[in-house]
């Protein structure tokens, strides 16, 4: 789960926002290009707004009634005249000046005053943040564009006027942004701590707040500076913004829409300048806010296919069908992460076998892949970035990962289903469980809904859930922990499997519930001679549940045998430690902290025996090469140079 | 369920409350005298004063606003001096006309920006999710007002499809065919922002739902994509898509102002145009109110719709 679990603290510091290296930022936001092209555009209007005064432009008020609404392109005059015969591209050029003002202004208007009443509300809480966002609601109340328009209605049209009235309507979205990341940042230590050094309120919110709240701030101005010169321009064209012979852009285009059927090309000028204007924003905006909150970039929110994608090397010697006909035989499967430049070997080279009605137990610490393992399986590890690049897994003579989409499909919840870690999370939470139940039936053969739902009910009842009928109708958060992952163990039932992979299926509940579940789970096992494939970081379930075990260390199988015989003699240093660390068989919760160190980061695996720099015995050896799986017994294999001597040594030890 | 909505209504009171608060103060606060506005500059004081005692201005504001929303509770918002009619008959009527544009943008920007967004989410970097992703781009970088004047250049003047104004099948004029047809293009032009904020959310609603644990157990459980994408994502994405559409219906309420005038629709948004440059107090007074009013009613909705899709918010 490494990999996964890099992407979300990712997102985590994503979520709290820092302040970004400078120069970071910059090529950041130059990698998107259209945000380039954005800044590339937006550079030149502002340019060209700032130089207006010295530009060789015509004087923008000039009026020559006989060279009224020439065309564009007409001598002296590059984009014509307006219906007064100003010219236009004078025009054109100072309406722009004054609507990037206006917009400019009001946006700093507004972040001013919203980002002051989001910061006090948001640090001080209580009755002021009370009273304070009840004001802003206040406004949100009003529908937008009315409220300015009732704002400019009290203090008159005018330029100002209107400035003030778009300033004050976009005041709530700075205020509740800020106030939001203000309440988190208010009880952090930083801020605590400058509290307890007697530092002033005002100073702690200028010198410690603030300057992780800018990001917000920022954000927020860039995505709010097009609509506010949008507004702006709006209301100008509704004639109560720029008064004449002042012009912005809405003015052009508002004075133009008399001549439109005339001269259209008054308007179209006016209009294409606003557009261009307005979108070179947006699209700085938009890379700006990537750039700063990476979680909300496109490239972060890509969408996991309904198939792992699959890519393996042809010349693979892995294509031989096992013997038997085992419930599932994996054959060095290798999944892969691939985000960028960085490979995450998640599963490397994994091969295990599950015969019929056996339950196999595969254990690791988080970060070990066994999940991933586990969802490979039926190709649901979530691609991009999860990518299949090696192995076969066999069942009734053919590789799943080479079915058709119908046919996996067809497996899936059919004759294999899962169970997963929390149900809270893993069941829909706007669907009755009754209805999940008959989803998950109908979706492999056909019954009616009433037919489904007394087979629902049935399941329900099968898993113990008491007055199941009722419960049926319950939707998952009106369910308990235990009584949600009995829904969850009906669903994986629902089909008559014959194997069932369970990925920490007791792991979100308490002692006591995690304890009923491993009953019920080998009770219905042996019930019906189903196979398992259990997954967990507790040795102590295992000894209880399982017939063998594997163990699994930075993506590798690294020691696997029935289960008895590896409690007793572990082969490999790792399963000695992990056994070593279960104080009570089946408590269940107690996390591997006992083993010092911390596993590898899978997409910088260290040559040789990836264990070595945390294993008691390591030598020099141990680091060199790949190390492969040794046989220690009948039936038992471990990846370790010494495993026979640390098998002697558990078995002497155990003796002594 | 009637409980949650019991206390959803007790809840307005206090928010209609404000709003006429708001309203009564925003309009006290203009500055200069309103009957001198109202009868000109060359008006007597004495015509000032008398006037002023009828409007009721020579009393207190407390004492105003309490008079004022007695009126109000008896649906009396005074009278407009530009129209010289009550000013609640031409608020209703006018508000009608906008109700009808703006519903009906409404309903185009809902339909419109889910499909471009499923569309854009399922085909996630493919034509279809760039081609929704430029056309929303152009649609909120758009002004509304321009956007109603090229349609209105391209489909009445050039094609002679559709007519660009003279909207008054409201008053009982023309049949269902002629409000439609002067209908689509306001509405159209009204609804092109909303569409794109729309299409934009719900395309990122869906990518967020699409990763979450339970489209993965859907997966698991063998359910054909269609079901997983069209069901079991959109219900959790319409979440957070409804309280948006909800946000879109104030933009189209108050964007309506610009395509009213644009394509002179007789709504309330041109009347409040026109009733600011006139300088008829009572008149923007009552038309603010009923919009803001109508619009706390349709949040309202909103929340109800939202409790239906997610039960866990009744509480
Ligand atoms: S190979 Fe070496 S480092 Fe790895 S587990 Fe065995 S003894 Fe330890």
């Amino acid at each position: 789960m490494s990999a996964i679990s890099t992407s979300s603290s990712a997102g985590d510091a994503a979520r709290t926002p820092e302040r970004p290296k400078r120069r970071s930022f910059l090529r950041l936001l130059l990698r998107n290009r259209l945000a380039g092209l954005g800044l590339v555009v937006l550079a030149a209007i502002v340019a060209i707004a700032i130089l207006a005064p010295i530009l060789p432009l015509a004087d923008p008020n000039a009026t020559a009634p006989a060279n009224r609404l020439l065309p564009p392109l007409s001598e002296g005059h590059l984009l014509g005249t307006d219906e007064l015969g100003r010219d236009l591209l004078s025009r054109l050029v100072w309406g722009t000046r004054l609507s990037l003002f206006m917009g400019v202004a009001a946006t700093l208007v507004a972040a001013l005053l919203g980002s002051t009443i989001g910061l006090v509300a948001g640090y001080f809480g209580g009755r002021l943040d009370n009273a304070l966002m009840r004001s802003i609601d206040m406004l949100m109340a009003f529908p937008y564009i009315l409220l300015a328009l009732a704002i400019v209605a009290v203090l008159g049209p005018g330029l100002l006027n209107a400035l003030y009235a778009v300033a004050i309507v976009n005041i709530p979205f700075f205020a509740r942004n800020i106030r939001g990341v203000t309440v988190g940042l208010s009880h952090k230590d930083f801020v605590e701590a400058a509290r307890l050094s007697g530092m002033g309120h005002g100073r702690i919110l200028v010198s410690e707040v603030l300057p992780n709240v800018m990001p917000v701030i920022v954000i927020t101005m860039s995505t709010t500076v097009g609509w506010m010169i949008l507004e702006t321009a709006g209301l100008s064209f509704l004639g109560l913004g720029s008064q004449p012979p002042q012009a912005d852009l809405g003015s052009i285009l508002g004075e133009g829409r008399k001549v439109m059927l005339t001269a259209p090309h008054v308007t179209t000028i006016a209009g294409i300048t606003i557009f261009l204007l307005v979108m070179s924003i947006n699209l700085v905006g938009d890379g700006v806010r990537d750039a700063l909150d990476p979680r909300l970039s496109a490239g972060a929110l890509a969408r996991p296919a309904p198939v792992t994608r699959i890519a393996r090397a042809k010349n693979a010697d892995d294509a031989a069908p096992p013997e038997g006909s085992p419930a599932l035989a994996v054959r060095r499967l290798s999944t892969r992460f691939e985000v960028g430049e960085r490979i995450y070997r998640a599963v490397n080279d994994v091969s295990f076998t599950i015969r019929r009605g056996e339950c196999l137990g595969l254990v690791g610490e988080s970060g070990s892949g066994k999940s991933v393992t586990a969802l490979s399986l039926l190709g649901l590890v979530p691609s991009p970035p999860g990518v299949i690049r090696a192995g076969r897994v066999w069942r009734e003579g053919e590789d799943v990962l080479s079915l058709s989409r119908e046919k996996l499909r067809a497996l899936r919840g059919g004759r294999v289903s899962y169970i997963f870690q929390d149900p809270l999370t893993t069941l829909h939470p706007l669907f009755t469980v009754g209805d999940q139940l008959v989803e998950a039936i109908r979706a492999h053969r056909p019954a009616s809904h009433a037919e489904a739902w007394t087979q629902a009910v049935a399941l329900l009842d099968r898993v113990r859930i008491p007055a199941a009928a009722d419960r049926a109708e319950a939707l998952p958060h009106e369910l308990s922990g235990g009584m949600r992952q009995r829904v969850a163990i009906a669903m994986a039932l629902a089909n008559e499997p014959d194997l069932i992979i369970a990925d920490e299926p007791t792991t979100a509940l308490d002692v006591t519930v995690q304890a009923q579940i491993l009953a019920l789970l080998d009770e219905l096992r042996r019930e019906s001679g189903l196979a398992l494939l259990f997954i967990t970081h507790d040795f102590g379930v295992v000894s209880q549940l399982c017939d063998r075990v594997a163990v699994m260390y930075a993506g590798k199988i690294v020691e696997e045998g029935p289960t008895q015989a590896v409690l007793e003699a572990p082969a490999h240093p790792y399963t000695r430690l992990l056994i070593a660390c279960v104080p009570i068989l089946g408590s269940g919760k107690r996390a591997l902290d006992a083993i010092p160190g911390l596993p590898p980061a899978v997409d910088r695996l260290p040559d040789g025996c990836a264990f070595a720099p945390r294993c008691p015995r390591a030598t020099a050896a141990c680091k060199e090469g790949e190390i492969p799986p040794v046989s220690v017994a009948d039936r038992r294999s471990a990846r370790c140079l010494y495993a026979g001597e640390v098998m002697r040594a558990a078995t002497e030890g155990s003796a002594a | 369920m009637h409980l949650y909505i019991a206390k959803r209504l007790a809840a307005l009171v206090p928010i209609l409350f404000g709003l006429t608060l708001v309203v009564f103060f925003i309009m006290a606060l203009i500055p200069g005298d309103p009957a001198l506005a109202i009868l000109g500059a060359y008006a007597t004081p004495e015509n000032v004063a008398r006037l002023n005692a009828q409007l009721g201005l020579d009393e207190s504001l407390p004492v105003q606003y309490l008079t004022w929303l007695g009126n109000l509770l008896q649906g009396d918002l005074g009278r407009s001096y530009s129209l010289n009619r009550p000013v609640l008959d031409e608020v209703l009527e006018r508000f009608s006309a906008t109700l009808i544009l703006a519903g009906a943008a409404l309903v185009l920007c809902t339909i419109f920006g889910l499909l471009a967004g499923i569309v854009s989410a399922v085909r996630q970097y493919g034509l279809a999710d760039k081609a929704v992703t430029l056309l929303v781009l152009v649609g909120i970088s758009m002004p509304s007002f321009w956007l109603g004047l090229l349609l209105i250049l391209f489909f009445a003047v050039e094609l002679r499809w559709l007519p660009a104004s003279g909207m008054y099948a409201i008053y009982g004029g023309g049949d269902l065919p002629d409000l439609l047809s002067h209908l689509i293009l306001p509405a159209a032009t009204l609804a092109a922002v909303a569409t794109g904020v729309v299409a934009r959310l719900t395309r990122s609603a869906m990518l967020e739902v699409l990763r979450q644990d339970f489209i993965r157990t859907a997966r698991a459980k063998g359910l054909p994509e269609r079901r997983v994408i069209y069901v079991h994502a959109f219900k959790a994405a319409l979440v957070s898509i409804i309280p948006v559409i909800g946000i879109q219906a104030g933009f189209v309420l108050g964007g309506a102002v610009y395509i009213e005038t644009v394509f002179q629709w007789p709504g309330i948004g041109r009347m409040l145009v026109q009733a600011i440059s006139t300088r008829d107090i009572l008149l923007v007074q009552g038309g603010v109110l009923v919009v803001a009013a109508s619009y706390v009613l349709i949040n309202l909705l909103v929340d109800v719709l939202q409790s239906l899709v997610d039960p866990r918010v009744k509480a």
